[in-house]
């Protein structure tokens, strides 16, 4: 008993005491909801490799990416994010956590690797989901994220949005009249992804989960009994990463942090997010998982939306065309 | 006798189905891998974490509570002043909020957007997901809890002995140690034991205000949900049973509360 | 020397209160309740405030949260009826009866008081699943109940059961055998006995326990997410959109629900109140 005291003690002024103390450095990376188990593994590869003084700990926390950013802005410690959205990265930026140029600070636009919103059905797809259109057949239950929520399901949104706006050759009738029923199949709206994976696995409610394709290959190789459609087009997803430097700074963490976001840009870094069926840019890392990327043809953001601030302010934003489709 | 036979057996069948099964469930899932796999859940760095950053809440939250509960049931049962009443329902009110709309009142207020957090801000301090917070949220949802059980046997102990005291030169402090303190000891143990649990235990008002950091800012009951949502069912009523276990040592704890003192005020 | 002094200033006020302390006592517990309770409250209802009528009926007006209205109100009140009448029955049975088990019975009512609700809510899921122990026998039948507004009831049910059982149980333990005796010897069967004689002294316990039940109920959250399948428009409870919103950054749309659920739950236990001290007053006045 007097041990656990002395412990409950020396983690209270442990927490109190927060990181004055040097040699023990603790930096804390918030990430979205389903990159739990990446980061898991990602840790320890880079503390292996890490060659910094004193002992590093690696902090995670996990939830839809909205939320995330938002728990930042009132005050959660992150020394650096590793979102699935720009949107949410901006809204840091736009707030002062951010440098504005945080796009410029890592290759690719800062995001190391990228998936596609995809299709988890179960087995033998009794509903033959092929495609976007089917998701608004009578009958077909979805699942998908809040789109409020979490940048998982801002891309499903989106995705099927660019989808109807090709197909419709951009009749608005038609376009709205899919989106209804799209949005009018989904049986529920968890808060992040892993939520909506829980729903669909765990509950066996609905019959298609709209994640991205990275959850997918994940959920089917662990779990059997589903199978992965990954439809013939679909929208890019990035995942941007960006340093926390009012956090950082105030703590010491910086150069810490950005050799973290480094290492993910490295060819160790880029096999272990390609072995979690994140589609990586290192060519060699890409060829080699060949097999496991169906090519798709990818809308992106911008070519179809503008940019994301456009596409948050007509479609999520308090009122905008994803409050109303939920309204009518 | 016929009343009585199928009176028990409704009683017995409720409490099995809707008490006694549920707690079953949560020991055969916990062990459904055999003790190894629920030995590893348990001691797995993250849980651990957990644990002891339940048990620090409630070594902070307890003992607050135990000072307030003193004071107000003092204050309460020995003077009249104006707003006695209102102050007796402002205590009581937890009981009857949300956790949810508790930590909505709190990141409202003491968030970096409301007024006391964001006038802190500046300053560096921050209230709201971390350990404050989830202290903050735990004082108010087990508020009433030890002034609830001390405040009636302070009003049936009465004044007089501690007049007497009084009278014979005691000190105020003196006479609340000696004299009051023994006549209110087994409720307040009482409300404490309750404090305890549910400062344990709470989910909602704390899972709004926690940073969910995990190993640092998720307590036991968070954990829970999380390894739940992981697909981790078996670390998570892994988790369960631990709390489960406190439960009931509380209620064992309870009934040699009762059996020492068995007049008590029975509410929950 | 603090000794003299705390008796100087207690000899002092004599003329009020001979007792010392209410200075540090009420300082204590001013503080305490301004920290902790008034002004998280007040900040709620500054937000409401801010918030304007036609805003928030807008917010509340929206078809999602009305139904989250609906079904949080259908299933507590379910929850209180089952509770009204199995809380009851428990607390009759643990006050009137002998029996191997009765001690366990009544440490085991306030387990669920004692059970974090997150634990509950697992523990629930786990037993009333399709694979659950009890699940698995309903769904032959064609009854769901996890992940369904029977769920809902159920971990309503779970939570409530001790403020039913402890709010009846010490006017059952109050009553007067004599009297129940006296309308037997004139006559009276047992059921009108129990309805004429014994109920109408009961009464009040009932009203708070089921209140005081209706009340939890509304505002469960950690049992009640695990096993209703929050579906909107048909599993989503309350608590849980207030949660959505605030997850959405929208403080004013959380507010506005958390102060309806408020409103609705002080104005329930101003209610009994009044309804309480009615039906002692006619209680007084009859005998």
């Amino acid at each position: 008993m007097y041990r656990h005291l002395a412990l409950a003690a020396t983690m209270a002024t442990g927490l109190a005491a927060g990181h004055a103390q040097a040699q023990q450095t603790e930096i804390l990376n918030v990430s979205y909801d389903i990159a739990r188990e990446l980061y898991a593994a990602i840790n320890p590869a880079f503390l292996e490799q890490w060659d910094g003084e004193g002992e590093l700990t690696i902090n995670q926390s996990h939830a839809g990416s909205s939320t995330q950013a938002r728990a930042i802005l009132q005050g959660l410690q992150a020394d650096l994010v590793t979102f699935n959205q720009v949107t949410d990265v901006n809204i840091l930026a736009e707030n002062g956590f951010v440098a504005e140029d945080w796009q410029d600070r890592f290759p690719n636009n800062a995001s190391p690797y990228y998936s596609l919103p995809a299709f988890m059905v179960r087995e033998g797809n009794p509903q033959g989901v092929e495609g976007w259109a089917d998701l608004a057949r009578d009958g077909v239950s979805v699942i998908f994220p809040n789109p409020k929520t979490s940048g998982n399901g801002r891309y499903t949104y989106l995705a099927a949005l660019a989808w109807a706006e090709e197909e419709f050759d951009g009749n608005e009738e038609e376009v709205q009249s899919y989106m209804r029923d799209f949005i009018g199949n989904v049986e529920v709206f968890d808060t992040g992804g892993r939520g909506a994976t829980t729903t669909f696995v765990e509950r066996g409610i609905g019959d298609v989960l709209i994640t991205f394709e990275a959850e997918t290959l994940n959920i089917s190789e662990e779990t059997p009994g589903y199978e992965v459609v990954v439809p013939a087009q679909s929208l890019l997803a990035e995942f941007p990463v960006a340093i926390v430097d009012r956090v950082a700074e105030n703590r010491g963490t910086e150069e810490i942090a950005r050799a973290y976001l480094d290492f993910l840009y490295t060819t160790e870094g880029q096999e272990i997010v390609a072995s979690f069926n994140n589609r990586v840019n290192d060519e060699s890392v890409m060829e080699a998982n060949a097999d496991r990327f169906p090519e798709v043809e990818l809308f992106t953001v911008e070519e179809e939306f503008g940019s994301w601030a456009e596409a948050q302010e007509a479609h999520f934003a308090s009122g905008g065309s994803y409050d109303q489709l939920l309204r009518n | 006798m016929m009343a009585r036979a199928v009176l028990i057996a409704l009683a017995l069948a409720f409490s099995v189905l809707f008490i006694v099964l549920p707690v079953a469930a949560i020991f055969t899932r916990a062990f459904a891998d055999g003790p190894g796999a629920w030995i590893a859940a348990v001691t797995e760095p993250e849980t651990l974490a957990a644990i002891r950053l339940t048990v620090l809440t409630a070594l902070i939250v307890v003992p607050v509570n135990i000072v307030f509960g003193l004071a107000a049931a003092w204050a309460i049962a020995r003077f009249r002043f104006p707003g006695r009443r209102a102050l007796l329902v402002l205590i009581e009110v937890p009981f009857a909020i949300s956790p949810i709309i508790a930590g909505l009142c709190f990141l409202l207020v003491y968030g970096a957007y409301g007024p006391v957090g964001g006038a802190l801000q500046p300053l560096g301090i921050q209230l709201m997901f971390n350990l404050t917070g989830i202290v903050l949220v735990s004082l108010f949802v087990t508020c009433p809890f030890v002034m609830r059980e001390v405040l009636p046997a302070l009003s049936v102990s009465g004044e007089d002995e501690e007049h007497a005291a009084l009278t014979l030169g005691a000190s105020g402090w003196q006479v609340f140690r000696l004299v009051t303190l023994p006549n209110i000891t087994w409720p307040l143990v009482y409300g404490a034991i309750l404090a305890t649990a549910r400062a344990i235990g709470e989910f909602g008002a704390v899972s709004v205000v926690s940073g969910a950091i995990r190993g640092q800012t998720m307590t036991l009951p968070l954990q829970i949900e999380l390894l739940y949502n992981d697909y981790n069912t078996t670390a998570a009523f892994a988790a369960a049973t631990v709390l489960a276990l406190l439960a009931l040592v509380t209620l064992v704890l309870r009934g040699i509360v009762d059996a020492i003192q068995p007049a008590r005020g029975a509410t929950p | 020397m603090p000794a003299l002094q705390t008796t100087i200033g207690a000899l002092s006020r004599r003329r009020r209160s001979p007792l010392p302390g209410l200075g540090l006592s009420l300082g204590i517990t001013v503080t305490f309740v301004t920290l902790i309770v008034l002004v998280p409250l007040a900040g709620l209802f500054w937000q409401l405030a801010q918030l304007g009528p036609s805003d928030y009926l807008f917010i509340v007006s929206d078809p999602r949260t009305l139904a989250a209205l609906r079904i949080t109100i259908t299933a507590a009140a379910a929850a209180t009826l089952v509770n009204g009448t199995f809380g009851l029955i428990l607390a009759w049975v643990i006050v009137r009866y002998r029996f191997r088990g009765r001690a366990a019975l009544d440490a085991l009512v306030d387990l669920p008081f004692a059970l974090p609700t997150s634990v509950a809510g697992i523990a629930l899921v786990a037993l009333y699943s399709e694979n659950g122990w009890i699940g698995s026998l309903l769904e032959p039948l064609g009854l769901q109940v996890a992940y369904a507004w029977t769920g809902i009831v159920i971990a309503m049910t779970f939570t409530s059961i001790p403020f039913a059982v402890r709010a009846i149980q010490p006017l059952i333990e109050e009553l007067d055998p004599d009297e129940e005796a006296a309308a037997r010897t004139l006559g009276a069967s047992p059921a009108q006995t129990f309805l004429r004689v014994t109920m109408p002294q009961l009464l009040p316990g009932i009203l708070t326990g089921t209140g005081l039940s209706f009340v939890r109920s509304l505002g469960e959250f950690g049992a009640v997410i695990f096993i209703a399948g929050n579906r909107p428009f048909e599993t989503e409870v309350a608590s849980l959109l207030v949660r959505i919103r605030l997850d959405e950054f929208d403080y004013p749309a959380a507010s506005a629900i958390a102060g309806t659920l408020l409103g609705l739950s002080l104005i329930l236990l101003v209610a009994i109140n009044v309804a309480q001290t009615r039906i002692y007053r006619r209680l007084d006045g009859g005998a």
